[in-house]
């Protein structure tokens, strides 16, 4: 009974946790990018005249959202309208289950594992539903039954698919250094030092790979230098024909699918909830756990809304070639550097 | 006649351009610069202490607007040392106007050194292309637009136009 109440309880963590940070993103997103162009970003919403730094907004668009009118067109492919956003966000949603929130604890005579789903296929489940997610993208696009739709559709499928190989490519490296596909072990064997005063995160292990995974995260959850599969001048975008909550969906799960691929790099590349020359125990120790993962994802999301607010858009050949020219050769390079590394060193 | 082709020559990229990466960190060093220069602004001026500038956004509605100092606004018409409108109905502003939008209606002066007088002088504000044809016109120097009101707007179209009572009003 109390392990089902406390996995239970991770899942609600790990729902709050990606809803949570999705809904304040919308606000991070309005507020950074006002503050870095020195403007002020919306500051209108209040509630009995507390404006608080315009942090209501995130609330009135839900609710904005919400009440609003799910107007479908009679032209769309009925089915599949209304499961592509669910699927869009259903697969977000479900990586979170695998982030290794915190490690485990003893208290009480029992350890307390903080991760909502402990499994040694972690990764290639987080890889496996964050390439699954591309079917809600082609899905609204086949959906939207026009060509605008269509064709956002076709280039979300030409992007995702690219950089879902890199990222692949990418991790093959770390995951070959921590010699596991379980999240919580590679961050456990980030817990060393490196010659007693550097601790031995991923940044510092495999930094080619943290710059690789960077550039691969952003394009497979479709931020803005690579934001192709919508695109108001040339293409609408495969989310033309929703409105309302289906299209708020949408948008939520481009924020979680950007949260994931955050804790993601936490926990491969930034020790995830390791607190360097800390050992963390008791409860004390899990929510220093919980406290310093949610610090890395929010610091790695904190500089991916910077990129996206700084760099324009790359066209979509350019995009492709970044892709399968560069970031592919590059992260299978890093691989059999990191091959060649260990069998040297052991 | 011939066609003159000058060739302009691209600034050619070196390597470390073309690897772009460097050119990222170079324009997230001035992004981030300018976040946290305005942040810490934006902190010290919520403690109440003395900064400059966090953002360069005028509150509009909140804050008066700020308009350039020749701006073309809201016409008016001048008056005369003894009260009455300076215009003479030459009807040169009501030609000139592109929008036909100035509409005078001339009457005979009582003032023998005058000939002729406006009796109406109606302005639809709603026509206006706020060109100032009708300013550089006027041979007496009786419409300006320099009243600096932006607000103009209105609920009829009726409301729109702006006789000659309200135009000769001054300067708010």
């Amino acid at each position: 009974m109390i392990p089902l109440a406390w996995s239970a309880a991770m899942v609600g963590y790990a729902l709050v946790f990606g809803l949570g940070l999705a809904g304040f993103l919308g606000w991070v997103e309005r507020k950074q990018s006002a503050v870095l162009q020195d403007r002020i970003g919306a500051n209108r919403a209040d509630v009995f005249g507390w404006r608080i730094i315009g942090l209501f907004h995130p609330v009135a668009d839900g609710i904005k959202l919400m009440t609003k009118e799910d107007f479908v067109p009679r032209h769309v492919l009925r089915p599949f309208h209304g499961l592509a956003p669910a699927l869009s966000l259903g697969c977000c949603l479900a990586c979170l289950a695998a982030l290794p929130f915190g490690g485990e604890f003893q208290a009480f005579g029992r350890a307390w594992n903080l991760q909502p789903w402990p499994s040694p296929v972690g990764l290639v489940y987080i890889l496996a539903l964050l390439g699954l997610g591309v079917h809600g993208v082609i899905m609204a696009g086949y959906a939207a039954n026009s060509n605008y739709g269509l064709l956002g559709g076709l280039r979300g499928a030409a992007q995702m698919v690219a950089y879902e190989v890199c990222m692949a490519a990418v991790l093959a490296g770390p995951m070959f250094l921590y010699g596991t596909l379980d999240l919580q072990e590679a961050v456990r064997a980030q817990g060393r030092l490196i010659a007693g005063i550097l601790p031995a995160w991923g940044v510092f292990t495999q930094p080619l790979a943290f710059l690789l995974f960077l550039v691969a995260g952003m394009a497979a959850s479709k931020r803005i230098p690579f934001d192709l599969p919508e695109g108001e001048s040339e293409i609408v975008g495969y989310h033309v024909e929703y409105s309302g909550m289906k299209f708020g969906m949408f948008m939520m799960s481009d924020f979680i699918e950007n949260i994931v691929v955050c804790g993601l790099g936490a926990a491969l590349f930034l020790g995830g909830w390791q607190v360097p020359f800390v050992a963390l125990t008791g409860p004390l120790g899990g929510a220093i756990m919980l406290a310093s993962f949610f610090a890395k994802t929010c610091a790695l999301l904190f500089l991916l809304m910077q990129v996206r607010w700084t760099l324009p858009r790359l066209r979509f050949d350019q995009l492709l070639d970044l892709g399968w020219k560069s970031l592919l050769p590059l992260s299978l390079a890093n691989f059999l550097l990191t091959v060649w590394g260990c069998y040297l060193w052991r | 006649m011939a066609v003159t082709v000058r060739a302009v020559s691209r600034p050619a990229r070196g390597w470390l351009e073309q690897v772009y990466i460097i050119e990222v960190l170079r324009g997230l060093g001035v992004t981030f610069r300018h976040f946290f220069v305005n942040l810490w602004r934006h902190v010290l001026r919520l403690l109440g202490l003395r900064a400059g500038p966090g953002a360069v956004t005028i509150q509009y509605p909140d804050e008066p607007a700020v308009l350039g100092r020749r701006a073309r606004t809201r016409h008016r018409l001048l008056s005369r040392a003894d009260g009455s409108p300076r215009c003479t109905s030459c009807l040169l502003c009501e030609t000139i106007c592109p929008a036909k939008c100035i509409h005078i209606v001339a009457e005979e002066s009582p003032d023998p050194a005058v000939e002729k007088r406006a009796r109406s002088f109606d302005i639809d504000i709603g026509m206006c292309v706020f060109c100032g044809h009708c300013v550089e016109a006027c041979p007496v120097d009786a419409i300006h637009m320099d009243v600096d009101q932006v607000e103009l707007a209105s609920y009829t179209r009726s409301g729109m136009i702006w006789d000659m009572k309200s135009l000769l009003q001054e300067r708010r």
